[in-house]
């Protein structure tokens, strides 16, 4: 019963605030080029589907999204695992890879343009370099992070190195890699939208751009709509996996509990 | 023939200031098929003696050998029970038992039966398929114990393992090992900090002083099996504890 109060409540808390929004905006007046109502929001957002327009621009920045991810924790999570098993590769190449991560990867977004083009590709290789170190940071404390009990069990039972890795660890290091993951899908949807900003042909943040010269803010507003919604669902993809991989993790666990008792 | 044979053990650990001595000389053997405790306070030396036995870590000088042969490196024929259970919280109670033969990929066909029958003579039927987590302390270390079986060891050696259990649970699994070692006839070297622990399980007792790492005693243990947890109290018992409590006080050891 408390359930059915509580999304009674969220419903009501949600249609409140819509409404005073709308009321603000209509009382003071408020130009529609500065901040526009939640009705020209609504409107907004059925002609650009209606159109078939943000469909359109939609797919593209998904699936700059979704392959910028992909690669870059590919690539970030094999790069952490060479930096984590290798003393050479750590010694060698951690040092340029600490010092590259300070550097805000948006910054690199220009080049990136100048490099790959208006295209696709530009997109994902901006979005992939943004998810890149999450992972490979994650990937290398995860790895290092073997308790010493289980390395004397391992060595106890003369486990080959090979071994080690794959039984201890590696199922070690999945709830540090998943945590990257998580923020990874965020950072490549940020690194895919800013790389649109700054040129491309497709894609919801050059939408909102376009939109911007000509001062449609309510178009704006609906895109941005749109992206929470894409940001919230991919997040929720990432946690559906976690959640079946991470089945046995403390962290996990404890989540579980939190959700059964705020639902 | 022996089955543990230790011959001038040392072990010296270089620190910042200086070395420490946690092994001095130590030279003892285990025939076969006998359960002996180590006991001794913390620092004596007993993990370390433990860690060169099971081969994870090389004497700085001597030797030990297992049924004759020196011990160099880690030995697929040890099994090995820690302080802590060290269970893998990804694999269920089932996969944890057979996790010795998965490293030596001894076929788990084979060993299936062999860890239910295990699980059983532990009392956790019913159990494989259950998580880590989702049993108690004494339930954790009975599987760690089981594991440590699994692929048939020559020899058992054991960590405190009941140092981290309450004291009602730990006198159950003193128990329970009694009841397993009396079934399986494992060659057993336990190390422990109880002396009434030692008495209790051991039909010799080792007794170590720390700084530096020696054993000053060896006592037979002449109390008949099984032995129950009321032998405790049976006049026999007494002198044992009493005389290794002695040793201690002489060294200054433990006050008392």
């Amino acid at each position: 019963m408390k359930s059915v109060r509580n999304i009674v409540l969220t419903i009501l808390l949600f249609c409140s605030s819509i409404l005073a929004w709308e009321l603000i905006v209509r009382v003071f007046e408020v130009p529609v080029f500065i901040f526009p109502a939640p009705t020209q929001v609504a409107t907004a957002l059925w002609r650009g589907f209606a159109s078939g327009l943000y469909q359109k621009h939609l797919s593209h920045t998904l699936l700059e999204t979704v392959l910028g991810f992909l690669l870059g924790s590919a690539l970030g999570f094999s790069l952490g695992t060479a930096v984590a098993l290798n003393r050479y590769v750590e010694y060698f190449f951690y040092p340029y890879i600490v010092m590259f991560q300070s550097l805000p990867k948006v910054a690199l977004a220009p080049l990136i343009v100048v490099w790959f083009g208006l295209g696709l590709k530009s997109q994902v290789v901006n979005a992939a370099l943004v998810a890149f170190f999450p992972l490979l940071v994650n990937t290398v404390v995860g790895l290092k992070s073997a308790d010493e009990d289980r390395m004397n069990l391992m060595r106890s039972l003369a486990a080959s190195e090979g071994q080690i890795f794959w039984m201890l660890r590696l199922p070690n290091a999945l709830p540090f890699v998943m945590a990257g993951l998580d923020v990874a899908m965020i950072f490549a949807l940020i690194g895919a939208i800013v790389a649109e900003f700054v040129g491309a042909r497709a894609g919801l943040g050059m939408l909102i751009q376009s939109m911007n010269f000509n001062m449609d803010v309510s178009g704006q507003f609906s895109v941005l709509l749109i992206l929470s919604i894409v940001g919230l669902l991919l997040n929720r993809c990432i946690l559906l996996i976690r959640r079946r991989i991470l089945f046995w993790d403390p962290s996990e666990k404890e989540r579980l509990d939190r959700e059964r008792i705020t639902l | 023939m022996e089955a543990i044979a230790v011959n001038e053990l040392s072990k010296l650990y270089a620190t910042r200031d200086g070395s420490v001595h946690a092994l001095d000389r130590i030279s003892f053997s285990v025939n076969e098929g006998e359960f002996v405790a180590v006991v001794g306070p913390s620092g004596c030396g007993k993990s370390t003696l433990l860690k060169i036995l099971s081969g994870i870590l090389p004497p700085s000088q001597g030797e030990a050998r297992l049924r004759g042969i020196p011990i160099t490196q880690p030995r697929r024929d040890i099994g090995v029970v820690f302080q802590s259970p060290v269970l893998l919280p990804w694999r269920s109670v089932l996969d944890n038992v057979l996790l010795p033969v998965d490293v030596q990929r001894l076929g788990r066909e084979g060993h299936l039966k062999v860890a239910m029958d295990l699980l059983s003579l532990v009392g956790l039927d019913g159990f494989e398929r259950r998580y880590p987590w989702e049993l108690s302390g004494g339930m954790q270390q009975r599987v760690a114990i089981t594991r440590a079986l699994i692929h048939d060891p020559a020899m058992l050696l054991m960590d405190e393992p009941f140092g981290a259990l309450d004291a009602m649970t730990r006198e159950q699994m003193n128990l329970e090992l009694q009841r397993i070692w009396l079934e399986q006839k494992k060659t057993v070297l336990f190390i422990t900090h109880s002396i009434p622990e030692a008495v209790f399980l051991a039909d010799r007792v080792l007794v170590m002083t720390p700084r530096p790492g020696c054993i000053i005693d060896d006592i037979q243990v002449k109390i008949p099996r099984p032995r129950a947890l009321e032998s405790m109290n049976f006049p026999e018992f007494a002198p044992y504890v009493h005389s290794i409590r002695g040793r201690f006080k002489a060294k200054g050891v433990i006050d008392a």
